[in-house]
């Protein structure tokens, strides 16, 4: 805007301004409504859903959900939609800093005069489009579970070795299934592809000392579990490297 | 003496308005409303005698906003308004809770939640207004970003709402992980982790909220100070920047009101 446009502007509104009703009681009356209505909502929601607690936090049992309020699910679905690993931190945090730096910058590059959403349709279609793909990664975050569930036949080797093989490949499988690594890996038929690698064939892939330092001292976001207990952790290392 | 301006009549219908006395009614006699209302002008003097606020208060409620001004105007409030829940509510949550992260955190929660008086319903409304304050809030933004209200003079108040809507969202991260339950403990580590993939200030900003390198035993009082003190701190000054230029520049009237101006003012013109 120059010069002239902001002094139109600053007319204009003192034209318009002087054409409305006072404050009070207009607008308080409509504030006064809609405060009665967010209150009778908060009050609604916590008679209908009330306020659950889980089981206590404990580092070294991993039966959780990492999910965050519902709201945040859509910063975590981006890492399931970018997911090379080189471009995960883009996706983690480049994007939402991006996304934070061009809000703030917005009164600073969008300098038109003009304010009707359909005579600005560059940023009337951007917003809708930023809204849409919120909602959207919103609602897919919404369904992605967290399985904790996994079903996956002993691959043949471990099949034939039998006895003490198959037992710690079967407590492997369920310490992986309890410990919430679906909720970010796909292993066979099970989890959700993203935002880590697909576990399916990792033995081929990293050899088990790479396994095991991956669960100690992981790269972000995936957590560290080296406070499991160690037959756990065991269990859980034996059975990834015997996925071939 | 300077003209006052006049008072506006709240909007009730007319059956409903105070009825002026009959002439030879109530001439002399004072009743009891007479005297009431008498001493709630002197208090009202006595204060303003001392701080000359009443002018400002006039100014306040009886200026005027833009003609057309409508219910989507309302959101800012009603984000405020959520905001004042969420602090009241919070009040009380904090005379139960120990952020103290070997059991006293999850035990201060489930005794709010299980055996306090109307412990679960306020623990309820906290929990539920926040989903209330950030969805009101992105509306709100909404608004001002469609309506373009961010244009000139207002860039500065569009600048303090983004930093509002970040502290929000903070609060709400910080705020997940005081009930120290299972899903709280794990989300925040991983939410923790991915600040740090951040780029430049990621890891030192994902140190500065563990407390150190790893998740630890004053990474929960960390939250917990943040949650409470700092950023709600820093929400309300800021609240107080947001409003104090709404009121000086005046909201804006609706897109599609100027043009009805425009042709008026060029018959004025004509
Ligand atoms: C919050 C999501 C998340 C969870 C939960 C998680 N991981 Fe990961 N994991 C990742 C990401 C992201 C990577 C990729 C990191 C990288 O690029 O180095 C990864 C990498 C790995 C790798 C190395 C893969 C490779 O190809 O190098 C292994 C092995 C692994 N995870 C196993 C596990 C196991 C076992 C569990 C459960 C005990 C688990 N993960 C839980 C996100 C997660
Ligand atoms: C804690 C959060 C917030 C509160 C309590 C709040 C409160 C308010 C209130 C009461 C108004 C008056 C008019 C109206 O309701 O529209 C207002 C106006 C405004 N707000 Fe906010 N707000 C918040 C967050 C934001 C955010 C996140 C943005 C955008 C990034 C924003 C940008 C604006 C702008 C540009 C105006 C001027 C609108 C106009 O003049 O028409 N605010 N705010």
């Amino acid at each position: 805007m120059n010069k002239r446009e902001k002094e139109q502007y600053l007319r204009e509104y003192a034209i318009s301004k002087s054409r409305g009703k006072p404050f009070f009681p207009y607008a308080v009356t409509k504030d006064a409504v809609m405060a009665c209505v967010v209150m009778a909502v908060i009050i609604s929601a916590s008679l209908l859903f009330g306020a659950e607690l889980g089981s206590k936090a404990n580092p070294t049992t991993t039966t959780y959900v990492p999910r965050p309020e519902w709201y945040f699910f859509f910063l975590f679905e981006l890492l399931r939609v970018i997911k090379p690993p080189s471009l995960v931190g883009l996706a983690t945090i480049g994007v939402p800093t991006l996304g934070m730096i061009l809000l703030f910058l917005l009164p600073f590059y969008d300098r038109s005069p003009e304010r009707r959403p359909e005579r600005r349709p560059i940023a009337t279609l951007t917003g809708i489009f930023v809204i849409g793909a919120m909602a959207y990664l919103t609602y897919q975050g919404a369904n992605a579970g967290t399985p904790t569930a996994l079903s996956l036949a002993p691959p043949a080797p471990v099949k034939a070795a039998g006895g003490e093989t198959l037992a710690n490949f079967e407590a492997g499988r369920l310490a992986v299934a309890q410990s919430g690594c679906l909720s970010c890996h796909k292993i066979g038929d099970n989890g959700n592809n993203g935002p880590g690698p697909e576990l399916t064939h990792i033995a081929s892939r990293i050899p088990r000392q790479a396994i095991a330092r991956t669960l100690v001292n992981p790269t972000a976001p995936m957590p560290s579990f080296r406070r499991l207990p160690p037959k756990k952790f065991n269990n859980i290392v034996e059975f990834l490297s015997a996925l071939k | 003496m300077a003209r006052r301006p006049k008072l506006p009549t709240p909007p009730v219908p007319s059956s409903l308005r105070p009825a002026p006395p009959r002439p030879g009614e109530g001439n002399g006699k004072v009743r009891p409303v007479d005297h009431a209302a008498e001493a709630g002008t002197a208090v009202v003097d006595w204060v303003d005698e001392r701080t000359s606020l009443s002018g400002a208060g006039r100014w306040l409620m009886f200026r005027k906003v833009p003609k057309g001004t409508n219910w989507f105007y309302t959101l800012g409030s009603a984000t405020l308004f959520a905001f004042l829940s969420q602090a009241v509510t919070g009040v009380f949550l904090a005379m139960y809770y120990k952020p103290d992260p070997s059991g006293g955190a999850y035990e201060s929660i489930r005794h709010v939640t299980n055996e306090v008086f109307l412990g679960q319903f306020v623990r309820g409304m906290h929990k539920w207004g926040s989903s209330v304050m950030v969805i009101l809030v992105f509306l709100h933004m909404g608004r001002t970003f469609f309506f373009g209200a961010y244009k000139y003079p207002r860039e500065l108040n569009w600048v303090i709402g983004v930093v509002l809507l970040i502290l929000t969202m903070v609060m709400s991260f910080t705020g997940y992980l005081l009930p120290f339950d299972q899903r709280a403990y794990w989300a925040t580590i991983v939410g923790v982790n991915i600040n740090g993939t951040g780029p430049l200030i990621g890891p030192y900003l994902s140190d500065f909220l563990r407390a150190g390198p790893e998740f630890g035993a004053t990474t929960l009082s960390r939250f917990y100070a943040i949650h409470m003190l700092l950023v709600p701190g820093a929400i309300v000054a800021l609240i107080g920047a947001h409003l104090y230029l709404v009121t000086k520049l005046g909201t804006t009237a609706p897109p599609w009101q100027k043009v009805q101006v425009d042709e008026e003012l060029r018959k004025a013109q004509a």
